[in-house]
């Protein structure tokens, strides 16, 4: 079993028009526990949490810190997951389930790389 | 000190906070697990302290229940953010609880009214667990699935406070140590943990019933918390059992003639002295239901019996016209499953009333241990000396009535055994109290 990184982005503009009506959101949000659920069930999620907006970004060696957005809306991080695959393939086979794709975002699927010294 | 305390809004609150709990504690540790039953008391407690603040000033919101319910609810959410980091919850739940994407959905789900039933049923078989001693079992059930408080389990226990304080105690640590599961059981170990459950109803309901406990609200309370429970375990499918129905039964044939056991001044007053219309009516005819939907059984258990002997009791036209050898049947039916020598003592007495106090005096002399248990309860010396009174051997029935007084806490019973004493001694039915 390997350790993957899910990364979400994108989405923010549908999910906020999704908050406005109480309903829509929480079926939106019974789809991730359902997600979540299912990777549960089988042993592969290890941990993840939604992201909020802004933050800071700190860059170089002077540690200049700017705040965000840094990047155009659809490339903003929103969130993330880490699960357990056999390979990358089945880790891109489970995150097609993901409810970020309703709110047409992205998910970046990486694998955690093993340093030796 | 609220200045309402003591106010009829402090009663209602009071009520509503005690009836309230055991639902809340059990949807609370169905989400933060057995072993957290402690974090689980103290979230309950927070959103009754947040209540109190809350309605102090004004009348009580329109749907207080809804209010504690939701209350409850966000605590338990701040209460999981809170101790993510610190423990795990319950195990099926836990990692769910611990991303932001589902805590909150999580925890709702489990706030839902189809959920609420599982949960105290959960928390029946938590508190019934056959690994904890029966004085822990009722400490615990009636902490946290009656809401009792300490000092009132200290009072229908007949125990001291701190005697409570450290059962729970040790029932807490137990259930840590243990890694007990907050689940139904299934499979083989169901009927098993059944039969534990009523085995803890039915001693609650004794405790209230047959308590020497001189405070009769608190008998009354865990007469029917103890209906409560049982009824709970009717409702669900795993508990909708012939035995659940008998013991509903029985405890209904007993409460309905609760209120006529006792006279104004407290004190005991005797089947045949009862007065039949003081009966409640619509408990009896509950009682008959539960009994009809208790007979699809194969074979009777102790509590079809017991309840059988119990309607014979309630169903007879007056004293007189008690059907005595039918309940002797049933007695004897009742002592092939059971050796308890109390049985023993009853069908004794059941005896008395078709052959005299002869015959009954000799079966009760003839109880496996009668020595020792004559020398240390009250029981059985009352009633030897009633037998001995009704065999007009007054001199034996004043020892054994002396004996049975110095052996009974109880004021109710003291008074009785008194009016038996002037008696048996001659002064005919005058009450020295």
């Amino acid at each position: 079993m390997k350790e993957f990184l899910l990364l979400f982005r994108g989405g923010d503009d549908n999910r906020i028009a999704a908050q406005q009506s109480p309903e829509k959101w929480q079926q939106h949000m019974m789809k991730w526990k359902s997600w979540m659920e299912a990777l549960g069930k089988q042993g592969k999620f290890l941990s993840g949490q939604p992201l909020a907006q802004g933050g800071s970004v700190i860059r170089g060696g002077k540690k200049v810190v700017t705040d965000g957005p840094f990047v155009e809306g659809k490339e903003i991080v929103g969130g993330y997951l880490m699960i357990k695959a056999r390979d990358l393939g089945e880790a891109v086979d489970l995150s097609k389930n993901c409810p970020i794709f309703e709110f047409d975002g992205t998910v970046e699927v990486r694998e955690v790389q093993q340093l030796e010294m | 000190m609220d200045s309402r305390s003591g106010s009829p809004w402090s009663s209602e609150v009071d009520h509503l906070f005690r009836h309230e709990a055991g639902r809340l504690v059990s949807i609370l540790t169905r989400i933060f697990g057995a072993h957290n039953l402690a974090l689980a008391e103290d979230v309950v407690q927070e959103a009754f302290m947040k209540a109190l603040q809350d309605w102090r000033l004004g009348p009580l919101p329109r749907n207080p229940s809804g209010w504690l319910l939701a209350t409850a609810k966000n605590k338990a959410i701040d209460a999981v953010r809170r101790n993510k980091h610190l423990t795990e919850f319950a195990e099926d739940v836990s990692y769910l609880l611990k991303s932001e994407y589902t805590a909150s959905s999580t925890v709702n789900e489990l706030f839902l009214d189809s959920e609420v039933a599982d949960s105290q049923l959960r928390m029946i078989f938590t508190c019934c667990h056959p690994k904890l001693a029966p004085e822990i079992q009722l400490a615990l059930t009636l902490k946290t699935l009656s809401g009792f408080g300490i000092e009132e389990i200290a009072r229908a226990l007949l125990v001291s406070k701190e005697t409570i304080n450290k059962r729970l105690y040790r029932a807490r640590q137990f259930i840590r140590q243990q890694n007990i599961r907050f689940e139904i059981p299934a499979g083989d170990q169901l009927s098993r943990r059944l039969d534990m459950a009523y085995t803890v109803i039915y001693l609650l309901f004794n405790e209230g019933y047959n308590s020497s406990s001189s405070d009769e609200l608190i008998r009354g309370d865990l007469c029917a918390e103890a209906m409560r429970l049982c009824l709970l375990l009717s409702e669900h499918a795993i508990g909708e059992k012939p035995k659940t129905y008998a013991l509903l039964a029985l405890m209904c044939f007993h409460a309905s003639r609760f209120e006529s056991r006792l006279g104004g001044a407290g004190e005991i007053i005797l089947l045949q002295d009862q007065d039949r219309e003081k009966w409640d009516r619509q408990l009896m005819r509950q009682g008959e239901m539960y009994l009809v939907k208790a007979s699809e059984a194969e074979e009777p258990s102790q509590y079809h019996i017991e309840a059988a002997i119990s309607a014979q009791y309630c169903l007879a036209p007056d004293f007189a016209h008690t059907d005595w050898r039918l309940i002797a049947n049933l007695y004897d039916a009742l002592l092939v499953m059971t050796r308890s020598p109390l049985v023993k003592l009853n069908r004794a007495v059941v005896l008395s009333r078709i052959h005299g106090p002869r015959v009954a005096i000799d079966e009760i002399k003839q109880i496996e241990g009668i020595t020792e248990l004559a020398s240390q309860h009250y029981l059985y010396n009352a009633v030897l000396g009633q037998m001995y009174l009704e065999a007009n051997e007054p001199a034996q029935a004043a020892a054994y009535i002396e004996r049975a007084g110095a052996l009974t806490s109880s004021p109710a019973e003291k008074r009785l055994l008194r009016k038996k004493l002037s008696r048996a001694s001659g002064v005919d039915g005058a009450d020295g109290s």
